[in-house]
């Protein structure tokens, strides 16, 4: 049976990139187990010579002309829903390696 | 009758003859919507100046050729129209008030054909939900009973059609997010194929899963809606160039000959007997009109709620990884660096549903669990899709429940993710076989039982083969024109 422990889910919490509150590790990890267990039941279904779906239709390489278009956004629109400054038509985030 | 009680077909034979103008259509919508709106809490955005600015335009042009010119309607959240506020519903944009800089494929279509946009509804935080509870603006109320809830994810928009905000809506459709809350709501609503509709500018939940549908008044209007908004778009690489066909057409003539399945699967311990009782009644209609209706099997479909709980949450992970503070939506100024910021900005934007969903998705796809989760529900996927190609070399479409109770009181699953999703327990194996599924309206609850009371809408579930949207419409309109329950109108 699937059990994440605190540690697990704060783990996981980390690659996600969020933040929890000792009470949020407490609250998610019971809540992901409870999933986590309910969905154990495929584990039961044999499917050793199934074919796994990823494209429900079977559309495969779809290509288009390698050509310059039009859109209806400009850069300026799209730079101006950033929430940060804008600097010579870069988006200024805060620094990778720490202030 | 009050113009925004009409269905499209009706309003659209008023404004040709100059009966009525777009103007007093459109009025008589934000009417209804500033005296009913406060309780049901349907719209989370009003464009109300605009909208009634291009029914003016339209008026004075005159030309009703297209049946959506004119035609006033909402949609979800979720869909990007140029210069007007986008949020999902959620503070991760709501916040900065996302504007976006372009117009979804599906909302470009309706403006080309003249329908107005009224402004945007209430949904699941990013469509995640049976129930609109997840959504930052507080759950929408089902017409029918205001201590209920209307649906989920798109219950904004279902409890806006049947209360007649609007004339139509638009929804999407994942696991159920059409359906279910057409089904709580006494509305019709569509489900399509997958790739029949673009998904270009609206917001993404599970990729391989996600559709765009309408929600209306009755088929005919579906189909009216279906054949402006469907087929192919270069800006949606998964839309199908398969024709679309002229879907008003295909309504009328005869459904005799036609064989309908039931999947003895889709009748469960625990399902209230009212909606057991209108479904099976169904049946009824169907013969008289010359169909036959079968029991057939579904075999996978106990597997089919925790399949679409690997599948989801793995592909909400990635799509919500966009969600970054920095190309749009909300900030924080105290972070110490870049992954201080992610953090932050994350953990204050995204409410617990999608953080549960970020998370099982984050484990179910990481190294060491890749093969035992993600692929596994993929091979299962696999299946359920094998068990509705094996039905379908027997019957032309299967009807079935769209899920297992009417409208549950707000608050009812508060504390149980799982009792949640169970709640898609009908609507999710069609999602995952890529099929067009609808919900129409078939009868309302008739006791009191634990939990509910009486004069709950419950809708019948009609599915038919992919690309098959032209049958299925044909076998809801024979039913809907024989049972007449969509005439029916909530009280309020």
């Amino acid at each position: 049976m699937a059990n994440l422990s605190h540690d697990d889910v704060r783990h996981i919490a980390k690659l996600a990139r969020l933040h929890l509150r000792e009470e949020e590790v407490e609250k998610f990890s019971r809540e992901l187990t409870s999933i986590l267990q309910y969905v154990e039941k495929l584990q039961t279904v044999d499917t050793k010579s199934v074919e796994p779906t990823a494209q429900v239709t079977g559309l495969a390489n779809v290509f288009r002309k390698d050509e310059v278009q039009e859109s209806d956004a400009t850069a300026a629109d799209l730079l101006s829903c950033s929430p940060l400054p804008i600097i010579e038509k870069q988006i200024q985030t805060p620094s990778a390696h720490g202030s | 009758m009050a113009p925004n009680t009409l269905t499209i077909a009706e309003a659209h034979e008023q404004l040709k003859g100059k009966k009525i103008s777009s103007a007093e259509l459109t009025q008589a919508c934000i009417d209804r919507i500033e005296k009913v709106d406060g309780t049901l809490n349907a719209t989370v955005f009003r464009n109300f100046e605009r909208a009634l600015e291009e029914a003016k335009k339209i008026d004075t042009k005159g030309e009703f050729t297209h049946p959506l010119s004119g035609i006033p309607y909402l949609t979800k959240d979720v869909f990007c129209e140029k210069g007007v506020p986008t949020t999902g519903c959620s503070n991760v944009l709501r916040r900065k008030d996302y504007i976006p800089a372009f117009d979804s494929t599906t909302t470009k279509r309706l403006k080309a054909a003249g329908a107005l946009s009224l402004g945007k509804t209430n949904t699941d935080e990013f469509t995640m939900g049976a129930s609109t509870e997840t959504s930052c603006y507080g759950v929408t109320r089902c017409p029918w009973d205001t201590k209920r809830v209307a649906g989920g994810s798109s219950g904004g928009s279902a409890a806006a059609t049947a209360a007649d905000e609007c004339l139509f809506a638009l929804g999407t459709d994942t696991g159920g997010s059409i359906r279910q809350p057409a089904n709580f709501c006494g509305c019709t609503g569509l489900r399509v194929t997958y790739g029949r509709t673009s998904r270009y500018g609206v917001m993404s939940m599970a990729s391989s899963l996600d559709t765009i549908g309408p929600l209306c008044k009755s088929i005919e209007d579906i189909a009216i809606v279906l054949e402006t908004i469907a087929g192919k778009d270069p800006l949606d690489a998964t839309t199908s160039d398969v024709p679309v066909p002229h879907y008003r057409q295909a309504l009328s003539g005869s459904i005799k000959g036609m064989k309908l399945g039931m999947p003895k699967e889709y009748f469960i311990k625990g399902m209230h007997k009212d909606t057991e009782a209108a479904v099976r009644d169904t049946t009824k209609v169907f013969e008289s009109a010359g169909a036959t209706v079968e029991e057939i099997s579904l075999p996978h479909t106990e597997y089919a709620v925790p399949t679409y709980y690997i599948i989801c949450p793995s592909e909400v992970s990635s799509n919500m990884a966009r969600y970054d503070g920095i190309r749009y939506g909300h900030t924080t100024g105290d972070a110490k660096d870049l992954i201080d910021y992610y953090h932050r900005v994350r953990t204050e934007g995204f409410g617990n549903e999608v953080k549960r969903r970020i998370m099982i998705g984050t484990y179910a796809l990481s190294a060491g669990y890749y093969d035992a989760y993600y692929r596994q529900a993929q091979k299962v996927r696999t299946l359920i899709k094998r068990d509705f190609d094996e039905a379908f070399r027997k019957v032309d479409a299967i009807i079935a429940p769209v899920s297992p109770t009417p409208a549950f009181t707000v608050g009812t699953h508060e504390n149980d993710p799982v009792a949640m999703y169970l709640e898609d327990v009908f609507s999710v194996s069609q999602a995952m076989a890529g099929i067009p599924a609808l919900s129409v309206p078939c009868g309302f609850s008739k006791s009191v039982t634990p939990g509910f009371v009486e004069g709950l809408p419950i809708g019948l579930q009609i599915m038919g083969p992919q690309w098959q949207e032209e049958r299925i419409l044909k076998i809801a309109y024979a039913y809907e024109q024989a049972a007449e329950w969509h005439e029916r109108k909530p009280k309020l």
